[in-house]
């Protein structure tokens, strides 16, 4: 990784060019030019942190945890979108660094996103156990071996991000296609040795709004951050729904 | 100025998508279906910092193991101060919790028959600590999320920013919020307010904690005239990484990590903690409790045997004898936090680290229900302090803590609605104040500016509050807070938007972590003792006879902080001696 030997306490610095818009008095968004520290151990967040406490305290982006795990700070940097507190200024120098919102998603303000539609798809996939009988508490824990969680643990890891739906070329032309991650969320129920609710799954996403607006891009594994591997989600629902009984029932629209 | 909408109402409103606030959702949609239950979060509920906690949470389930002995070791590794009756009604729930979390999907790790694997951890003599990987609170918050979106009658207010209790007629009816993408202030009423807003690490420069850790609920329970308690006892965690602050999991040392000075020498065997074995023994040297290590680190500084770093001294956790397979297997998150932010392979290289702000043991006075001397304002988890960790916390109990307390508070919030009428008609006026106070500050031409004076506050609460402390240090950091409250009057905000007002909020949260240091001082000076977290050089040991008490700091009219005591409840631990590695 060239660039990685910048030192410390070096003076150099690096240009970010980031996307500004105001919804009271923009049009449309543009670009700001801020000049932040190059420093090896700066992450697109600290430049942009950088900027917001000593250049222009108004501008709007979310980051919470700043170590890659609650999801909150993907934006797109040179046309990709990536977790900005994983993404280190050093691997995009000279600069400039062009930070923009993530694709896909309305716009409210700066680098912030609505991700209303995102989250209100959650629930529809039913992510939670579901069981024709619950054990009591009392009686302990279901068991389950090393091997059963490992089929679905690599689902389990996904941080609602979003970078697989900015990466999609599908949710940006179908705006009712449920998505990546949360066909991802399924698989990771389905595939959890304690449920039992595949079929009810099955019926909300084998049709076209679900598993099958997918096209096969593969986008949203390349970009996904924490190696969830939507697209191979995506695939093992269609296979899945393809064996199933409603086959019948979802063919002529999933053929679509 | 708007009016705003007609406000909303509904029966129990939770402040806080955490671990904490999402718990007492289920148990108040369980206890009663037919109450209107609302969250509200300033993040999204998956953001909430629970989302970052690694290491485990602790549940006696082992055939070894204990009730009682887990109970002592939380009384003894919190030094006497917490309160025996919620310890032991606390390890008594905490499995029960914990296996309603595996019942919800929560992956943890497994043994090889099927059953709950369990970790060792510091100051536990028993391997209790239920663990998913090292990602734990991450697959804790969203099983737990996931599992509250089966309730759709559960109302959210997601990026909606608390700024005000409502309370009139002795009681609390609801709060003042701003929501984010609008900008709207706006009222919402309700019948009781359980506070679960998480810690307040962002009161000093280097903390593990996230950037939304700004003690919100702590301070709106004060103004409110609700006590905060033992707001002194901070925890420094031995093992930070030395830019970021990131934390490096106490499980590191508990799979048999070493803590090495600049000599390659296990420095904690010179400081009362147990001899070195090659493998991790329990309550013993790198599994001692993190006071005492974040203590040892300051005196290897004294003697000059800690290493260099850009960032300052440091000393090496060394986890090479390990091996690539079990770093890979239990502490993968360790490694991919090391290569990314440190570009260092734990598996062949040392890692530096130094100690850290981790949590709060202070915070809003509840009882083991979690209520507050307010009527009708309750609190659990970090926010809260019941108190279970005393003095200093034991790894691995804060998140049981969330589930245990924040059940009982969203039961106790229940019960207490049902009996309780509604609003009064003097909370339309508190309305209006704050919606006038805030909407002040949009566009606010002041001089100051927030990031100034927060690093200020930082640097002042870092030399005054830190592992070991002063009189004379805790009253000069005292008196430059009381500068910085002053100047705060004069802040600017010079965002004058409405849509998404970040500048607003780190104003508002300013504000509140300015309070909440004050509290933390002001206790600080009046315990005139060494005890846990809360190290004097000018008063060295413990003192049963004058301390062996709680410290209550109330906010006066004029602002500043009155303190009372309040006896710490004994019930089958007196107090002793903490014995490590011995
Ligand atoms: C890095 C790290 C690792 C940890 N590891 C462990 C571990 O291994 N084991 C363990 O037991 N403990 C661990 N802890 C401690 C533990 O994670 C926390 O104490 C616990 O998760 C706190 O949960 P909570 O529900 O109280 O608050 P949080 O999860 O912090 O949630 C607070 C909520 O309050 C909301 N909120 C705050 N202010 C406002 C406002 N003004 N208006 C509206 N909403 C607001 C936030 O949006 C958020 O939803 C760790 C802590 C850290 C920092
Ligand atoms: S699947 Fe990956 S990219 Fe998509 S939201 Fe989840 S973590 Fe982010
Ligand atoms: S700030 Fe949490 S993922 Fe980047």
């Amino acid at each position: 990784m060239e660039g990685r030997s910048v030192s410390l306490t070096s003076k150099a610095t690096i240009a970010l060019r980031v996307a500004r818009y105001r919804p009271e008095t923009d049009d449309k968004p543009h670009f700001a030019d801020y000049d932040v520290p190059l420093r090896k151990d700066w992450t697109v967040l600290d430049g942009l942190n950088h900027v917001k406490n000593e250049l222009d305290p108004s501008l709007a982006f979310r980051w919470s945890c700043r170590m890659g795990i609650c999801g909150s700070c993907g934006m797109n940097v040179n046309g990709a979108p990536k977790l900005m507190c994983e993404t280190f200024l050093t691997d995009h120098a000279p600069g400039p660094v062009q930070v923009e919102p993530l694709n896909n998603f309305p716009v409210i303000r700066d680098l912030v996103v609505d991700i209303t539609s995102f989250v209100q798809r959650l629930p529809q996939v039913k992510p939670w156990i579901i069981r024709e009988e619950e054990k009591p508490v009392d009686e302990g824990e279901y068991l389950q071996t090393p091997e059963e969680l490992e089929v679905f643990q690599q689902y389990s890891m996904c941080i609602n991000c979003m970078l697989c739906y900015s990466a999609c070329p599908v949710v940006g032309l179908d705006p009712h296609f449920i998505g990546p991650a949360a066909v991802a969320l399924a698989e990771r129920y389905d595939l959890d040795s304690r449920d039992e609710g595949t079929a009810e799954r099955i019926s909300l996403l084998s049709d076209h709004d679900g598993a099958f607006g997918c096209t096969f891009v593969g986008e949203c594994t390349r970009v996904c951050p924490k190696g969830v591997d939507p697209a191979g989600a995506i695939q093992r629902y269609k296979l899945k729904a393809a064996q199933s009984s409603v086959l019948s029932m979802i063919l002529p629209r999933g053929a679509r | 100025m708007s009016e705003g909408p007609q406000p909303a109402s509904h029966d129990v409103l939770l402040i806080g998508g955490g671990l904490a606030g999402l718990r007492a959702a289920v148990a108040i949609a369980e206890a009663n279906p037919a109450l209107d239950v609302a969250v509200v979060s300033k993040v999204y509920p998956m953001r909430s910092h629970s989302v970052s906690a690694e290491g485990g949470a602790a549940g006696a389930i082992a055939e070894d193991d204990s009730l009682d002995e887990h109970a002592h070791d939380t009384v003894s590794g919190g030094d006497w101060l917490g309160d025996q009756d919620a310890i032991e009604a606390f390890i008594a729930e905490a499995p029960r919790e914990l296996l309603q979390l595996e019942h919800w999907g929560c992956p943890w790790s497994r043994q090889p028959d099927g059953r709950i694997a369990v970790r060792p951890f510091g100051g536990m003599k028993n391997k209790r600590t239920w663990f998913a990987a090292d990602k734990t609170g991450f697959h804790m918050l969203h099983a737990l999320f996931q599992t509250t979106l089966k309730y759709e009658e559960l109302v959210r207010y997601d990026e909606w920013f608390v700024t005000r209790l409502l309370v009139d007629d002795g009681r609390v009816q609801g709060v003042v919020a701003v929501e984010l993408m609008s900008g709207e202030v706006q009222a919402i009423h309700a019948k009781a307010v359980v506070l679960a807003t998480g810690g307040c690490g962002k009161v000093f420069p280097f903390t593990t904690n996230a950037n939304i850790n700004t003690g919100d609920g702590m301070s709106l329970a004060y103004r409110a005239g609700a006590p905060l308690k033992d707001m002194e006892m901070v925890q420094y965690h031995p093992t930070g990484l030395p830019f970021t602050g990131i934390l490096i999991t106490e499980a590191a040392r508990a799979e048999g990590g070493y803590l090495v000075n600049k000599d390659g020498y296990r420095y904690l065997q010179d400081y009362d903690l147990g001899t070195p074995s090659p493998t991790p023994v329990l309550r013993s040297m790198e599994l001692g409790p993190r006071d005492r290590l974040s203590q040892a680190f300051v005196h290897e500084v004294e003697k000059g045997r800690t290493a260099d770093s850009p960032y300052g001294p440091v000393v090496h956790l060394d986890l090479r004898h390990l091996g690539a397979k079990v770093i890979e297997a239990k502490l993968p998150m360790v490694r991919e936090l090391c290569l990314r932010y440190e570009r260092i392979d734990p598996v062949t290289e040392l890692v530096p680290v130094r100690p850290v702000v981790h949590y709060m043991m202070g915070g809003v006075h509840t009882d083991i229900h979690g209520a507050t001397p307010l009527a009708g304002l309750y609190a659990a988890g970090e926010t809260a302090c019941v108190s279970i960790n005393g003095a200093n916390r034991l790894g691995s109990n804060s998140l049981p803590e969330c589930l245990v307390f924040g059940a009982r508070a969203g039961r106790a919030a229940a019960e207490y609605v049902a009996s309780v009428g509604p609003s009064s008609a003097g909370i339309a006026a508190q309305v209006r104040d704050e919606r006038r106070r805030v909407e002040a500050l949009i566009g606010s031409d002041g001089t100051e500016r927030v990031s100034a004076l927060r690093d200020e506050m930082q640097a002042t609460m870092e030399e005054a509050a830190g592992i070991y402390r002063t009189g004379p240090g805790m009253s000069k950091g005292a008196d430059a807070l009381g500068e910085l409250q002053e100047r705060m009057s004069g802040v600017r905000v010079g965002d004058s938007s409405r849509t998404f007002n970040t500048e607003l909020v780190a104003a508002l949260e300013l504000a509140n972590m300015l309070d909440i240091a004050q509290t933390m001082l002001h206790t600080g000076l009046q315990r005139e003792e060494s005890r846990g977290a809360h190290q004097r050089l000018d008063f060295p040991v413990r003192d049963d006879d004058r301390f062996l008490t709680h410290l209550l700091a109330y906010r006066d009219a004029d602002g500043s902080a009155r303190t009372e005591q309040l006896p710490v409840t004994i019930t089958r631990w007196p107090p002793g001696e903490r014995k490590y590695g011995r």
